[in-house]
């Protein structure tokens, strides 16, 4: 399967947005290369603003340009965004709710060799409290494209997660519909549903093939828009496979896997095991082998849904 | 500035000054002393110098002003109400529940109000945003930014203060306002700034300072700043907090504490006999 990494998804996706928005300003804070804006920067120069390192400013100045009604995106790494300039982006941006595209790459776990510092698994939490804020975490090349064209007609602040690795291409991008707020119902199944989110759909539904095999029929829904989370989906799941196990790039606590307890909890208790990063910093590593230490791959899937099934 | 014009700005001030004093006395709480401090300029800017439109808050054209120093919100609402953008009567609900007048200004809630602000720091990057996009698009609107001289104890300013010089936002124009005082003392005492014009001249600004209560330097300021080209300008002015109110001046305890119902009285009493002298 084709792979690419959703943060050059997004760099080329604003390539396709000028197209049709003149009014489109890029900032990012130095990070061009790495969040892939360089290739709005050497497409349109004119409309790209380095910020240099000083995140809260950009994120201030996106803000200060969407008063003036023109469609903003400012760029850094999601550590600096969600987690240095939250304030700004809570008071500045959330508060006045400002139509701020807040474009954060190299979240989670995956951003590999630089470790703890720069991968941030608390962005979902964070972004998730802001009042009127929407949070996209999307799967693929196909959604992330999919999601940036569209989030630019919607108005509003919006974070929008991208990742450093390369991702699994699954999604069809002649047929492919995003649908803010609509969670994305990938294989069918009753014996138990998995949720997941950015990198670990792809995880998911190759955990959801292994385990068919093994007799075990697993529902997977991939929620790219953890907020407005889209109830109806894991209500009917909760309520069709009795059990729920949620995976995403993130802290266990206040991501996917909570937002998902949330609906849950009020609507139809069931239980649900979360699969993402326990509580715990990560370290420096490749990629992939991180990954697979912290339990964020197709096998420990496949093996914790047997757990959670008793088999 | 002519004579005239200058009582017509005093007159003016004072009726900004017993206006944020209702709406501290009604509020029982806010900032009165750096809002008496900035009161001159503001009145200054929305009466004699800003593009605005009461009737039209949010048209495109217009001039921007940024309270980067949001605390002193009941000057900006005093002002706001005095220039026609809502009624008078209004400023008695500051910071009541249902008011539109938060303690802080909240953008589309206050006609008038260009940004919400109230953290410390963030204003001047918002009017950053604002000036940089009017260059872009060929707007010729200019931003201003009113920075408390606390405020630029916030790191995040010279953050700003670099990209504004960078992208040579002539548009913009900063003022601090250098009143000496912040919750914890003297700025001197506490963190000290100074001195605020050599930082801003490092940073690349047009640097000028003058007294922030007397019209003539302040209309001088914002006509010198119009006529810089290719860097923003701050104006740091030197302010009594509290000024207006005799007990009030240069007092920090008067940063963020209401008057009491003798206190509110005296105040009164004091910017009443003011204005009759003035109008006299």
């Amino acid at each position: 399967m084709e792979k690419k990494a959703t943060r050059e998804s997004y760099g080329e996706a604003l390539v396709m947005l000028a197209e049709k928005r003149n009014d489109l300003v890029v900032l990012d804070a130095d990070l061009a290369a790495a969040t892939k804006t360089g290739i709005f920067k050497k497409a349109y120069p004119d409309r790209f603003f380095d910020c240099g390192i000083a995140e809260a400013n950009m994120m201030g100045v996106a803000a200060g340009i969407a008063t003036t009604g023109k469609l903003v995106f400012a760029s850094t790494f999601a550590m600096f965004a969600a987690g240095r300039a939250y304030e700004i982006i809570r008071n500045s941006i959330g508060y006045p709710h400002l139509n701020v595209k807040i474009g954060a790459t190299h979240a989670g776990i995956s951003v590999g060799e630089d470790g703890a510092t720069h991968q941030c698994n608390e962005d979902i939490a964070l972004m998730r409290t802001i009042p009127g804020m929407t949070v996209i975490n999307p799967a693929d090349d196909v959604e992330a494209k999919a999601a940036v064209l569209a989030m630019a007609d919607f108005e509003g602040p919006t974070y929008m997660r991208f990742g450093r690795l390369a991702a699994p291409i699954f999604n069809d991008k002649d047929t492919y519909k995003f649908e803010l707020g609509k969670g994305v119902q990938l294989r069918d199944g009753d014996d138990i549903t998995i949720v997941a989110t950015g990198l670990m759909v792809a995880q998911a539904l190759e955990a959801a093939d292994a385990l068919k095999a093994q007799g075990v029929n697993a529902r997977v829904i991939n929620i790219h828009t953890i907020k407005p989370i889209d109830k109806d989906i894991i209500i009917k799941a909760a309520k069709e496979t009795g059990r729920i196990v949620t995976v995403e790039e993130h802290s266990i606590i206040g991501g996917l896997g909570s937002a998902v307890c949330d609906v849950v909890c009020e609507n139809c208790p069931v239980p649900v095991t979360k699969i993402g990063v326990m509580d715990t910093f990560g370290h420096s590593g490749p990629a992939a082998a991180l990954l697979e230490e912290f339990g964020l791959c197709a096998d420990n899937i496949a093996s914790t849904v047997k757990k959670v099934l008793g088999k | 500035m002519d004579a005239t014009l200058i009582k017509q700005m005093e007159i003016t001030a004072t009726k900004v000054r017993m206006g944020v004093i209702e709406g501290v006395y009604n509020a029982k709480s806010g900032h009165p002393g750096g809002s008496l401090s900035i009161a001159d300029t503001l009145t200054y800017l929305y009466f004699a110098k800003m593009n605005v439109d009461p009737s039209n808050p949010l048209m495109p054209e217009r001039d921007r002003l940024v309270l980067s120093k949001g605390h002193t919100a009941p000057a900006l609402y005093s002002v706001l109400a005095q220039r026609g953008f809502f009624p008078v009567e209004e400023l008695k609900t500051l910071r009541h529940i249902g008011s539109k007048l938060q303690g802080h200004p909240v953008y589309k809630k206050v006609p008038g109000v260009d940004m919400s602000t109230g953290s410390l720091g963030q204003g001047i990057s918002a009017a950053c945003g604002m000036a940089l996009s009017g260059k872009l698009s060929e707007d010729f609107y200019k931003v201003y930014a009113i920075l408390g001289d606390g405020e630029i104890e916030e790191g995040q300013v010279w953050e700003a203060a670099m990209f504004a010089a960078h992208y040579q936002l002539d548009n913009l124009v900063a003022i601090v306002d250098n009143n000496g005082l912040q919750i914890d003392g003297r700025i001197k005492d506490v963190m000290s700034p100074y001195p605020i014009d050599e930082k801003f001249r490092a940073f690349g600004w047009h640097v000028i300072t003058i007294d922030g209560h007397d019209f003539n330097q302040i209309e001088k300021a914002f006509n010198e700043a119009e006529n810089v080209s290719g860097q923003p300008t701050v104006i740091i002015q030197k302010s009594i907090k509290g000024k207006g109110v005799s007990f009030m001046e240069d007092q920090v305890s008067w940063h963020g504490t209401a008057p009491n119902e003798e206190q509110y009285n005296q105040a009164m009493t004091e910017l009443s006999a003011h204005l009759a002298e003035l109008e006299k």
